[in-house]
């Protein structure tokens, strides 16, 4: 009854703006996220591209596809791509359309801001892409940008600066509403311990991306004004300090990777209880143990530098702070399976993609308790071994996790079912090939291959050959990805129900389908949030 | 003192022979692991890497041993009922927050005591400036006039050319052979004193356990031993990305007994009258 009366509701103000308005001029949290999620998937494809090439170069040991300046440009730019361009929108967008609906709030709290962080995006991917093609082209000093090597680009280095700047903006702008909304719009009765998991993450990367994304800033403009001002900041001949960038950069750089990864936490830890038709096991640990893992994330920067020749103390302790993050890291992976033990499982593709989620960030999780001790390290560091380790974080974690959740939500936003076997398709290319494409990887680095480098000797072919094969058959695997969902938005089954999974609990689910273009302009009832709850 | 490389080069052109596509049975395992290496340091880096290893290999099988079991008997077309009653146990979430906390202390013990020991850099028995540029090496014995530039080797170079048209597998040690080896004794301690004229580089010879980062305005130390039992040609490559010249920088190690190793610093301090000219004039060399 509470349900028909809503619908009745919103019917009567499910008005839109049409055509380019309604994008442009965009308030609405479902259309800020629905663009938040197809400018994901434009870039997710462009640094995808980059890849392609990358392992076309290193099929075989020999230079023949692009110069050495060509792919250093090509891993820089795929890295900070599918970073800020690929995994970060993606995950506001998921943000953006689910947080509202699952605390019961009609909207983003700051819809005009919400469209001012969308929109500066195009621009500033615009100008990173655009630096390919200026002079010298794109800057080739790889993602990190360690200066001295950073400040020998020519007018990509400060279009990339600039570009970094506004995406900066645009993720703390995105940030503030993210936080503002939770911390204000919850219905009534929705204690901060009653919120889904994902929204918990979501809250606690928030706080991270406003902590560290001005460090970036601040870092690209000593680098910019050491370029253009004269200053040395990080220019040892000036008495600047090369390292000092390095610690600037990983003290931004290891919370970022936390932003990549929690919101993921967030969803996997949704889906595994819905698909195992039973609450996600300790729900409050794994509330603290995503925030003992933020608030370790700020003091274990030195681990991407162990080579540098800091201080063994510093060493020491980077290490056993780095080690200490495997305990709350832990404790969500046996939650996870707690979750799933005595469950009822079903395997649809949003589980499927989960439990590979857990499976193989477990693996990136291991080789990364490997690359803590630091002695190891020395051998490590610098090697295709990390490049595994952080494609098996990353790929298998992030990226995976926002398929799980895309399939997962597209139902309830769509309104109709997508084709179940093509998904099914689509998981199985992706988690068999994204195994052949990194696994080999641990070995190269292992036995010797440094990662960046354009070409490599001939004891390195076999395994690099498998690698590309794996990555490409996983990337023209990715391409089904948007011919399922186009094909389920024009011609799906619709779907009738509140909720197509049986065993789904939270507000989003109380909503009818597809999801109003207004929802929960009255706050749910405590019945409906009671109800919501119930597993 | 070309023996004790000729040694060893039976072993080497075998490998290379054997090609990179072709792994040899023998010398499988050392395309997919770490090697072992030949000094203090790295003999103790693989053990506790191993170590490591199958750490995480027996939480590996515990921990996915126990998803497979729910996967497979827990699973609704088997009809499997959901305990929807367990949500939480204290009891059981203070075990596995304590076990693995004792898991991290055994492991963290011998890296720490490993690594205070590595980064022991006191009492060198001979100390090598090693000085990285775009992009090669220059390297000067300290307290001799002996010092020279290390270079990829022509044969590589010319091969790594964009579409040379020489297949590298023809080239011998393609990317990991360099003109003027760095020559040093077996036995004894040897500091690199590491730094760089221009970018960060990171000199890294995987059989040496060594890697450093070559930092303009730092100069860093490593130390290592090579066993006296160990002579021959170690290989490696710099680590960290500096440019376009960053696959072309190989470093190469010639291990020879200390005699051998007196008669080689000898006669190159006959060749080299002038003092060690400093570093070569930066810019790029790879056209």
């Amino acid at each position: 009854m509470v349900e028909s009366q809503l619908t009745a509701a919103h019917a009567e103000h499910d008005h839109k703006p049409r055509g380019w308005r309604r994008w442009v001029f965009a308030t609405n949290h479902k259309d800020i996220g629905t663009m938040y999620l197809i400018l994901s998937g434009i870039m997710f494809f462009i640094g995808g591209s980059a890849a392609m090439i990358i392992r076309a170069q290193l099929f075989k040991s020999g230079m023949e596809l692009v110069d050495p300046t060509v792919f250093n440009s090509l891993t820089t730019m795929h890295g900070l791509i599918m970073i800020f361009g690929a995994i970060m929108p993606a995950w506001v967008g998921l943000a953006n359309w689910m947080i509202p609906m699952q605390i019961g709030a009609p909207d983003m709290a700051l819809p005009r801001l919400n469209n001012l962080s969308f929109w500066i995006l195009p621009f500033a991917f615009t100008l990173m892409l655009a630096s390919f093609f200026v002079p010298g082209g794109a800057i080739a000093g790889g993602w990190t940008m360690y200066p001295p090597l950073m400040q020998q680009f020519g007018d990509a280095f400060p279009m990339m600066i600039f570009a970094i700047h506004l995406m900066g903006i645009s993720s703390i702008l995105g940030a503030i509403n993210i936080i503002v909304t939770i911390m204000n719009l919850r219905a009534p009765g929705m204690s901060l311990l009653r919120m889904p998991l994902f929204v918990w993450t979501w809250l606690i990367t928030a706080y991270l991306l406003i902590a560290v994304m001005p460090v970036l800033a601040g870092a690209m403009t000593m680098q910019l004004t050491d370029h253009f001002f004269g200053t040395s900041f990080f220019n040892a001949a000036g008495g600047g300090d090369p390292v000092l960038f390095l610690h600037v950069f990983w003290f931004f750089g290891h919370p970022e990777v936390y932003i990549l990864i929690l919101p993921a936490f967030g969803i996997i830890s949704e889906i595994i209880p819905s698909f195992a038709r039973k609450p996600l096991f300790g729900y409050e640990a794994m509330v603290y143990a995503t925030a003992s893992i933020a608030f370790l994330s700020f003091i274990v920067w030195g681990h991407h530098m162990f080579t540098v020749g800091m201080p063994v103390a510093a060493q020491l302790f980077f290490m056993f702070s780095t080690m200490l993050i495997a305990v709350p890291t832990g404790v969500k992976v046996f939650n996870w399976v707690a979750t799933m033990w005595r469950g009822s499982m079903s395997f649809e593709p949003p589980m499927l993609f989960a439990i590979a989620f857990v499976f193989l960030f477990t693996v990136g999780g291991l080789s990364g308790l490997m690359l803590s001790l630091v002695p190891a390290d020395y051998q490590y560091h610098g090697t295709y071994f990390v490049v595994a380790h952080f494609h098996y974080v990353l790929v298998p974690g992030a990226v995976f996790a926002i398929f799980a959740g895309i399939y997962y939500w597209l139902p309830k936003w769509s309104g109709r079912m997508y084709d179940m076997r093509l998904a099914k398709w689509h998981f199985w290319l992706s988690v068999i090939f994204v195994n052949v494409l990194f696994f080999p990887m641990h070995f190269l680095g292992l036995a010797g291959m440094p990662r960046r480098i354009a070409d490599y000797a001939p004891q390195f072919t076999d395994w690099n050959m498998v690698a590309s094969i794996g990555g490409f058959v996983f990337g023209a695997s990715q391409l089904l990805l948007p011919y399922i969902v186009w094909k389920c938005v024009r011609s799906g089954k619709p779907v009738e129900v509140n909720s197509p999974w049986d065993g789904a609990r939270g507000l989003e689910w109380e909503l009818p389908t597809p999801a109003p273009y207004h929802s929960w302009e009255f706050p749910p009832t405590e019945a409906v949030l009671a109800h919501a709850d119930k597993h | 003192m070309k023996r004790a490389t000729l040694g060893k080069l039976p072993g080497i052109l075998a490998l290379a022979v054997a090609g990179g596509a072709r792994r040899a049975a023998a010398s499988g395992w050392d395309r997919i692991n770490m090697p072992r290496g030949v000094t203090n340091v790295s003999t103790r880096i693989y053990a506790l890497h191993m170590m490591a290893f199958w750490v995480c290999v027996g939480i590996a099988v515990v921990v996915f041993g126990v998803m497979i079991w729910s996967l497979v008997f827990h699973r609704k077309s088997r009809g499997a009922v959901a305990d929807v009653t367990m949500t939480h146990s204290t009891k059981v979430e203070i075990v596995w927050t304590i076990i693995p906390v004792v898991i991290l202390v055994s492991m963290a013990i011998p890296a720490a005591r490993l690594l205070v020991r590595i980064n022991n850099n006191t009492n060198p028995q001979l100390s090598i400036r090693v000085t990285g540029f775009q992009w090669g090496w220059y390297y000067h014995y300290v307290g001799t006039h002996v010092s020279f530039v290390s270079k990829l080797s022509a044969s590589s170079n010319a091969a790594s050319r964009l579409d040379s048209g020489i297949s590298p597998t023809s080239v011998p040690h393609y990317l990991l052979s360099v003109d003027h080896k760095l020559v040093v004794p077996v036995g004894e301690k040897i500091r690199l004193l590491i730094t760089s004229v221009d970018v960060i580089h990171s000199w890294w010879v995987p059989d040496l356990g060594v890697k450093k980062a070559a930092i303009p305005g730092f100069i860093n130390q490593a130390s290592f031993t090579i066993a006296p039992n160990k002579p021959g040609v170690y290989r490696g490559q710099c680590a960290e990305l500096c440019g376009r010249g960053h696959a072309f920088m190989p470093i190469v190690v010639r291990a020879v007994s200390p005699a051998q190793f007196n008669a080689w610093l000898e006669q190159h301090s006959a060749q080299q009258t002038e003092a060690a000219a400093g570093p070569p004039a930066t810019g790029p060399s790879r056209t």
